[in-house]
């Protein structure tokens, strides 16, 4: 048969289709990041706090969120948000939210990691240099722990890029979605465009996640302690 | 160690609960309708409700819009396939197409609206409506009386019963000639259980995949694939030697499209606009243009084509 699979992806606009299915995940996926840094870093210094309640809740927090898989936070927050208050979030945003909950909860981990594992004379060091508590915090703890926090923090970044095939779910359509609906589209003309879909989907994840994996490693071997 | 550190947190907590708020407030922003969907759904007994929801639409009567809503903001809300060819799919160019979609289209048209297209998947159709996220599902959404408790299903606009797919070489044109022959079904299909309970002496082989069961045919493993008659139609069009000979078996199944329960506004609109179309045959059209491409000359459009909302 000389009918490729292959040509479906570039019948009329099907590779540009899962390009921009790849850009709403990555999207997606760096946004509720970056939220994610910005909530995971105060969280992780008040997970080292020495108040129980205030470590109890946020362990709480940690727990609830890891224990639950993310597929029941989207529909939580896609569907159930509106059943139970009538609000009503775009796919888009209730996707956010939850990978925002999800990411600040696993980066405030690995920022309480981060701390706890500054050695005490460091803390001891500084106040010997008559910094305030504040200075220590702001320029021996935490320069200190971001650079053990970053190629952790870039690792999180991939896992949330992946984790995105779920958000189709709730009626978001990324680059998984846009092939099925290829796939689909020329399941009687080409039954074997799967195949070249799916590879093709896998090479973009590949190319989306590979630079961000490397510059985790180059980050962990610059910083190396 | 902790020591040293404490007497930050109190600052950095009052941080967070700013950060936590604001995302709070972003989460509040995207809030486009009010209304409680669950509880306000009229009690089933109503006839003349339509008065509620049409004079004070902005009331907590639901998260449903009736028709004067949907003119109003100029686009209805139509959930359907994106990857279930012919009826929902969308083409290499990134635009829906197929039989419930050109009845959609036409659906916007008269209505004067745009129609905005969401994509759902088939196991959140129901929760898609219930929420108010979309006006109108037309998702090749089978009526059962399980579904119906749910939504409001329109009359129907198609039918699906049972198709047999057998070689045109020894064709099977009647139930009967299958009786001591070797039937292929797919695993969890409404062929399987139609079978069991009504000629249980078949001698059945059960496939996990669709695919495991056509090429059970293809290489001679069966006489006969009993399934969805769409399903049967579709694959033997594609495949050259084999031919669909029964186009309707067992009990017919009706599809519809679906509104919010309660919606009685909307519904009525659509029924009425059921029998419009059933006038222009439109579904015939919309069939010649969508579904015979695909399902070929093998079959009579009225086994399938339901017009006027009347099977």
């Amino acid at each position: 048969m000389p009918d490729l699979g292959l040509n479906v992806l570039f019948e009329g606009r099907n590779f540009v289709r899962l390009l921009g299915g790849l850009w709403t995940a990555l999207w997606i996926a760096l946004a509720a990041m970056a939220a994610s840094v910005v909530l995971g870093l105060p969280m992780g210094v008040l997970m080292t706090s020495r108040h129980r309640l205030v470590k109890l809740a946020l362990r709480g927090y940690l727990e609830a969120i890891r224990v639950l898989p993310q597929l029941v936070l989207l529909f939580v927050f896609y569907f159930d948000l509106t059943y139970v208050t009538g609000v009503n979030l775009s796919p888009e945003l209730a996707a956010f939210i939850v990978f925002t909950l999800w990411g600040t909860a696993e980066m405030g981990d690995l920022v309480r990691g981060a701390i706890t594992a500054i050695p005490l004379h460091q803390y001891q060091s500084g106040y010997a240099l008559g910094l305030k508590p504040s200075q220590v915090q702001a320029f021996v703890v935490l320069p200190q722990s971001v650079r053990r926090l970053l190629p952790l923090a870039v690792n999180l970044v991939t896992r949330m890029v992946k984790t995105t095939s779920l958000i189709v779910l709730i009626g978001v359509t990324e680059v998984l979605k846009v092939g099925q609906q290829i796939i689909d589209r020329n399941r009687f003309q080409y039954p074997d465009a799967a195949l070249w879909v799916y590879a093709t989907i896998f090479l973009l994840y590949f190319l989306a996640c590979f630079p961000i994996s490397r510059l985790a490693q180059t980050l962990e071997r610059r910083f190396a302690v | 160690m902790p020591t040293i550190r404490s007497p930050h947190s109190p600052r950095v907590a009052a941080a967070t609960v700013t950060v936590l708020a604001a995302l709070a407030a972003l989460g509040g922003c995207g809030s486009t309708q009010a209304g409680d969907p669950v509880t306000s759904a009229p009690a089933e007994t109503v006839t003349s409700a339509p008065a509620v929801t049409t004079e004070a639409p902005t009331t907590a009567t639901g998260s449903f819009r009736s028709v004067a809503d949907i003119q109003a903001a100029g686009s209805i809300k139509i959930g359907v396939f994106s990857d279930k060819a012919p009826f929902g799919s969308v083409d290499a160019n990134g635009d829906y197409t197929g039989y419930d979609i050109e009845y959609g289209n036409r659906i916007g048209q008269d209505l004067g609206v745009t129609v905005e297209y969401v994509p759902v998947e088939a196991a959140s159709r129901v929760s898609f409506l219930e929420t108010g996220k979309v006006d109108l599902i037309l998702a090749n959404f089978t009526v059962t009386a399980e579904r119906a408790e749910k939504v409001d299903f329109l009359n129907p606009y198609m039918k699906v019963a049972l198709g047999v797919a057998s070689p045109e070489a020894a064709p099977i044109t009647d139930i009967a000639q299958l009786a001591g022959k070797k039937v292929i079904v797919v695993k969890g299909t409404t062929a399987e259980t139609y079978l069991a309970a009504n000629y249980p002496d078949f001698d059945v082989t059960k496939y996990e995949q669709y695919t495991e069961a056509t090429s059970a045919l293809l290489d001679g493993r069966g006489d006969a694939w009993v399934t969805d008659n769409t399903e049967a139609l579709a694959w033997t069009k594609a495949n050259p030697g084999f031919t669909t000979g029964i186009t309707s078996l067992g009990p017919a199944d009706t599809i519809a499209g679906a509104v919010q329960k309660g919606n009685k506004d909307l519904l009525d609109w659509l029924n009425a606009e059921l029998v419009t179309l059933g006038a222009e045959n439109f579904f015939h059209q919309d069939f010649e243009l969508t579904l015979e491409p695909v399902y070929g000359d093998v079959v009579d459009p009225d086994e399938l084509v339901v017009e006027g909302g009347q099977v």
